[in-house]
């Protein structure tokens, strides 16, 4: 239905802050480890559902997707069968818009099998205070009522602002508040890595665009 | 700060897009069956509607409501205050109210601007007399983008009383920003004399321009106008201007074909042209809602609106 | 017992600096180092004296509409913006279309004192365009009636305009009239044009209002009588007046100040202030106005001071009431739009306000050269200062100033009317 008028042009990688130079950013995981921390996510996801067999991947906007994309690569290979996976938006429920401008939405798109009854894995590549996976999980209600709920972290940070942990981590990193945590993606930023920085710099102005990934899940 | 949608020429074409891709995700939302977001939670958006128009009512209080604002319906046609100080007066209940967003329809050009100089918060207009429509605009760029992708270079001809049709001043604004090609088509005396300094061709000779056209949009034409001599009588009008099922013939296999609504069928279009698979009139009504909750989300959802203008264009 | 005022070192009509004497109620002497027993001396170094000015067209609103002005408040609006006369429209409740009504209105003036106010008298009946009001009876009056209009309305009907022009040559009378096609103009908000097109207003197309003076040009030709046309405001316009004076014939116009220095791109923000009939035109309507008012295709600077109480304005554009008060800005509009411009000389600025004004209404007392003998109504006034244009401060009772906010040149320092000081050191006396 929405497939005509989709823009042709990818999504353009959005320069990270210290992507090029890094003053101050300290890699903490480079390419090679974030492969192997998604291998070992994904075997654990196949013991932790015996087999993936209901799994759908949700990736949560925008470095989610990604993750969720190669997830699901990971897991069809071992399984050899194709393991459904989609992506999720949570702007429209998050409890901090008002903090900001509104933001350009992404896109929610789910698996054609739906959600219903299925072990639906949250991806998404930080946790810090939980506040995302809280929107993530309510945005989940008005889509549908899976199972369970997992969820799968490429970093956890810490200092959780609310009752929630992953069941999937990749790397625990511990970190001080005033800290920031920046994962680039190749897909999306053009390499592959996690970055410590010092303070927080200001925050980002309104997106104009979608930068979400906006590949659809299958 | 950006505040208030009152034309769209408040839209640069960033903020022309940044709501037309949000209404495409926004769009899903009407497959679901729960249909219902929390994002404008404690907002107030008041529906002040000076004329009837049911259907462009209901439209922004699904819109609202699908994105959990609280709405208050403030209909002030009928009622002894419809004329004069009663819109200032008016303004002060909304902000005593604490609307966040007032949708005002009403029968004079301008009178959003007025409330815009009365209210903190942001207006948006749903229509006022023969001046602008910039929401109906914007479904329908959402309804041609939909139908036929990017609308940059694409051949779009608008049909019918130019003059008094506020969908009209706001779809030429509007699709210019977004790079289409508008001609109008209509009798010149019912095209603006200054027409000429607008961004768009203007012809009176709707069978030469059909046939390069990959959207057709007829405005309603109201009977009455010829009793002030815009045209001798409704036979010649249609005759001349209508859209029929011979004519409908002369548009390229692709082309669709719009309406503001409500129609006079017979009149500028026929009945069967109005039925046909090519006419999106149906979608209008439906995209309408999602390009309503946009324009919604992006003035009230964050911290300040991120589309529209500072004081009315 | 009158007061004796000497005015020292005063440019008169900008030219050298000299002295005026005014002494019961004429000027009694001008020259240099002028001096009489008992005088008062006002210093006037750096000020321009200038006759006292003198309005066609003026609305002062009583009878009918005190909310909105009155004869008192707004002639003294009239006597800060240095004028000792206006002409005070006929469009009043009741309409001053009968010897009763213009007495009235005059003797108000006379009470009040700020200047002088001569009532126009209505052409027809309850301005209705359709039987001639008592226009004798009002000649007659004391109020001695010589300029007539509809004004708000135009004589539309070809042949009472007529018969109204013939009619008044018996008293030398003159029809000011109020040019507006009225079916080109039926629900007309604006000038016809760009902005209207991009607002979605309904037009006021100039045609409507050239016709009329060429109808009216011609029919003062053809039966010999004077024609004034009231607020000029399109460069088709004076292309006619243009025409018609170089025929010889008896035809006078007007120009509002807002319509010397305003254009219709100021209606983009639907702010009823800038709501008047007729509309503010383009940008080379107002350049074509500018230059007729310096040749003397237009002979005069009216104000068309349109006074209204402020929810006629609060309000959408459409259901607005139409006008501009214009008294107390005048001179600084004209000061802006002509001299600044070098358009205009001070000595033309007395011509355009003053001189020919009074002769077009066939006033005695008013327009006279500032010499001795003439009646003492003078202006002091200061072209040295720039201010922001605050209506709060306006002696009229209404605040519809489309001036407002903007920074113009000049104050009025002193209005004397026969000697007599209504203003005095900018103050109201
Ligand atoms: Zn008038």
């Amino acid at each position: 239905m929405n497939a005509a008028f989709r823009p042709a042009e990818p999504a353009a990688p959005r320069p990270a802050e210290g992507a090029d130079g890094d003053a101050g950013h300290k890699a903490v995981l480079e390419a090679p480890d974030i492969r192997r921390a998604l291998t070992r996510i994904a075997h654990e996801i196949l013991e932790r559902t015996k087999g993936a067999e209901d799994v759908v991947l949700l990736g949560i906007q925008t470095r989610g997707v990604t993750l969720a994309r190669r997830l699901a690569a990971r897991l069809e290979e071992v399984e050899g069968r194709p393991v459904p996976w989609g992506s999720l938006d949570v702007t429209m429920h998050r409890d901090d818009l008002r903090m900001r401008p509104a933001r350009a939405l992404g896109r929610t798109d789910l698996p054609a099998g739906g959600i219903d009854d299925r072990v639906v894995v949250l991806v998404d590549d930080v946790l810090f205070s939980g506040r995302t996976v809280r929107a993530a999980l309510d945005a989940l209600n008005d889509l549908g009522r899976p199972r369970a709920v997992q969820l799968a972290i490429l970093v956890d940070r810490g200092h959780r602002e609310l009752p929630i942990r992953a069941d999937y981590v990749g790397k625990n990193l511990p970190t001080s508040k005033r800290e920031t945590v920046r994962v680039l993606l190749a897909e999306n930023d053009g390499r592959d890595a996690v970055l410590l920085g010092p303070a927080a710099s200001p925050p980002p102005g309104p997106a104009r665009r979608p930068a979400a990934d906006r590949g659809a899940g299958r | 700060m950006k505040r208030h949608l009152i034309s769209a020429a408040d839209l640069s074409r960033d903020d022309a897009l940044l709501v037309l891709d949000t209404a495409e995700e926004l769009a899903q939302i009407a497959d679901r069956s729960i249909k219902k977001l929390p994002t404008l939670r404690g907002r107030t958006v008041v529906n002040l509607f000076y004329e009837d128009s049911t259907r462009t009512r209901i439209s922004f209080e699904a819109a609202a409501k699908r994105l959990s604002a609280d709405v208050i319906n403030f209909s002030a046609k009928g009622s002894s205050v419809s004329k004069g100080e009663s819109l200032k007066d008016t303004a002060l209940t909304l902000e005593a109210m604490g609307a966040d967003a007032v949708v005002i329809r009403h029968g004079a050009s301008g009178a959003p601007h007025r409330l815009a100089g009365w209210v903190r918060g942001s207006v948006i207009n749903a229509g006022d007399g023969t001046h602008e429509h910039p929401t109906q605009a914007l479904l329908d760029a959402f309804t041609m983008r939909r139908r036929l992708g990017d609308l940059e270079g694409r051949k779009v001809t608008i049909v019918g009383d130019v003059l008094h049709s506020r969908v009209a001043r706001s779809n030429v604004l509007l699709l210019n920003t977004l790079g289409a090609d508008v001609t109008l088509v209509a009798p010149p005396t019912l095209l603006p004399v200054a027409v000429d300094s607008w961004p768009c061709s203007v012809s009176y000779d709707l069978d030469a321009v059909l046939p390069k056209s990959d959207v057709v949009m007829m405005l309603r034409v109201q009977r009455e106008r010829m009793n002030a001599a815009y045209f001798p009588t409704v036979r010649e009008y249609s005759r001349r201007y209508g859209l029929d099922a011979e004519r409908l013939a002369k548009l390229p296999e692709h082309a669709i074909v719009m309406h503001p609504g409500p129609m006079n069928r017979g009149v500028e279009i026929a009945a069967e042209v109005a039925d046909s698979p090519r006419s999106t009139i149906t979608e209008q009504v439906a995209n309408g809602v999602s390009a309503r909750m946009a324009v919604l989300y992006l003035l009230l959802g964050g911290s300040e609106p991120a589309i529209g203008a500072e004081v009315p264009a | 017992m009158s007061r004796t005022f000497v005015i020292k070192g005063a440019r008169i009509l900008g030219a050298q600096p000299a002295d005026l004497l005014l002494r019961d109620g004429v000027i009694a002497e001008v020259g240099t180092g002028l001096d009489a027993a008992g005088a008062e001396v006002v210093d006037a170094d750096g000020l321009v004296a200038l006759p006292g000015l003198v309005d066609l067209h003026t609305h002062l609103r009583e009878p009918g509409r005190e909310d909105a002005e009155t004869v008192e408040t707004g002639t003294r609006a009239a006597a800060r913006g240095g004028y000792t006369a206006v002409h005070a429209m006929a469009n009043t409740h009741p309409v001053a279309d009968t010897a009763g009504v213009v007495e009235q209105v005059w003797r108000l003036g006379r009470e009040a004192g700020y200047c002088d106010v001569h009532p126009v008298g209505a052409v027809t009946q309850g301005i209705a365009g359709k039987q001639l009001a008592e226009l004798g009876a009002m000649a007659d009056s004391a109020a001695r009636v010589r300029v007539f209009s509809d004004d708000g309305h135009c004589v539309s009907d070809a042949m009472i305009m007529r018969r109204a022009l013939e009619y008044v040559k018996a008293f030398d009378g003159v029809i000011a009239q109020h040019a507006q096609e009225p079916r080109l103009t039926e629900g007309a908000q604006m000038n016809e044009g760009e902005v209207s097109a991009r607002l979605g207003l309904p037009g006021w197309p100039a045609v409507a209002e050239e016709a009329i003076i060429a109808r009216d040009c011609l029919l003062a030709a053809h039966v010999g009588s004077r024609l004034h046309v009231c607020h000029v405001s399109t460069a088709g316009s004076v292309e006619i007046l243009r025409w018609a004076k170089s025929k010889g014939w008896r035809v006078t116009a007007e120009v509002t100040p807002h319509h010397l220095l305003l254009d219709d791109a100021l209606v983009a923000g639907y702010d009823p202030v800038y709501k008047v009939n007729p509309p503010l035109r383009t940008a080379e309507d107002v350049a074509a106005l500018r230059e007729a008012l310096a040749d003397g295709t237009i002979d005069a600077v009216a104000t068309d001071h349109a006074p209204h109480p402020a929810e006629a304005k609060e309000t959408e554009w459409d259901c607005a009431a139409m006008g501009m008060i214009g008294l107390e800005t005048a001179l600084s509009v004209v000061q802006e739009a002509m001299v600044e411009t070098g358009l205009l000389d001070w000595a033309g600025v007395a011509d355009r306000m003053s001189f020919r004004p009074a002769r077009i209404g066939r006033l005695t007392g008013q327009g006279r050269p500032l010499e001795a003998g003439s009646p003492a109504n003078v202006v002091l006034y200061d072209p040295a200062p720039r201010t922001v244009v605050d209506p709060s401060q306006f002696a009229s009772k209404s605040r519809n100033c489309p001036f407002a906010g903007l920074e113009l040149p000049g104050r009025v320092v002193a209005t004397f009317l026969r000697g007599r000081p209504t203003v005095l050191e900018g103050k109201l006396q």
